[in-house]
């Protein structure tokens, strides 16, 4: 982004802080193609690597008393599908493998993007869109497919008054097709938003007067970025799950 | 002259920010507030604390997705 005109544009600070999101391919060069191995590439690789560790080789003994890694996944399995179960209702169960893939995916990625040196994915907005456009595409599809035409019931909200309901049915429209928008904007946003701070402070440790003051800082900005790339998550995964209620029972 | 303006606006942005925390605080004090009126009832609720607050959040980052896009678009 503002890689070049270094000095006058960071205002002081010894690297710029949105330096950290800039896309390289790994092995030199800068032409970047589809096929281009990037970072991104790369720490959406381990990401997947580390879900398949922990869910597939961590479980796999099926021990009847479970070891460490064991436990920790059927204590995600049963987080999320409680999750489901309460926020979706019984029958969105069929759609619980997507959403607990989904889950899974984004919180590694998250803390991923937490260890010092590595590459943030979810910080893009080219990672969550996908994301988020594909629950949009699920849900809406889902609607249509189970409810017809009675789908768009969802816009048409019969509990207002009957000369208001035009009117709501456009403000209804439009959350719609803003919902990908705010779902994908808000974590992306958010994780963004803790690293280019993380990133300002570490610029304020190498004046000597306020470096005390800022290692204090980044460590307490560590710590609540941490529980933001966790809640981040499950506020994703329980949104997917509102919108998966909407499409399965759209009367209000 | 343009890209000071983008940075003025920038720095107006982020009123927007202050504005979802107040938005935050507000739904995060209620929920208290129910919480330990009704306490038992407290623990089935997080659910919608936490998609009240997302709503709630993503409005402040629209802002800082506005200041970031004056900083480095414009």
């Amino acid at each position: 982004m503002a890689s070049e005109a270094h000095g006058a544009e960071t205002g002081g600070l010894v690297f710029h802080p949105m330096d950290q999101f800039i896309v390289k391919p790994l092995f030199g060069g800068d032409v970047i193609n589809w096929y281009t191995p990037t970072n991104v590439t790369l720490w959406l690789a381990i990401a997947i690597v580390c879900v398949v560790a922990l869910m597939v080789v961590g479980t796999r003994r099926r021990a009847i008393v479970p070891s460490r890694s064991q436990s920790v996944g059927e204590l995600a399995y049963g987080f999320v599908y409680k999750m489901v179960e309460d926020v979706a209702g019984k029958d969105a169960i069929k759609f619980f493998p997507y959403i607990m893939t989904l889950f899974m995916f984004i919180v590694f990625a998250n803390f991923l993007g937490m260890v010092p040196m590595a590459f943030t994915t979810t910080s893009h907005f080219a990672v969550t869109v996908v994301l988020a456009l594909l629950v949009f595409v699920t849900v809406t599809v889902v609607g249509f497919a189970k409810n017809g035409a009675a789908f768009l019931g969802l816009f048409w909200v019969k509990s207002a008054p009957l000369p208001l309901r035009p009117v709501l049915a456009i403000i209804e429209v439009i959350s719609y097709f803003v919902r990908p928008v705010s779902h994908s904007i808000r974590l992306a946003g958010n994780v963004m938003a803790g690293h280019a701070v993380i990133k300002v402070f570490a610029g304020f440790a190498a004046i000597a007067v306020v470096s005390p003051l800022s290692v204090v800082a980044i460590t307490a900005m560590y710590g609540l970025e941490v529980l933001v790339s966790f809640i981040q998550a499950y506020v994703f995964t329980i949104l997917t799950c509102v919108y998966l209620k909407d499409a399965l029972h759209p009367s209000h | 002259m343009e890209g000071q303006l983008a940075h003025i606006g920038a720095g107006l942005a982020a009123i927007g920010s202050g504005a979802a925390a107040i938005g935050v605080g507000n739904v995060a004090g209620n929920f208290l507030a129910g919480a330990l009126r009704n306490p038992s009832a407290a623990a089935s609720q997080t659910a919608t604390l936490f998609i009240g607050i997302a709503f709630a959040e993503a409005l402040g980052i629209f802002s800082f997705l506005v200041a970031l896009l004056l900083m480095f678009a414009v």
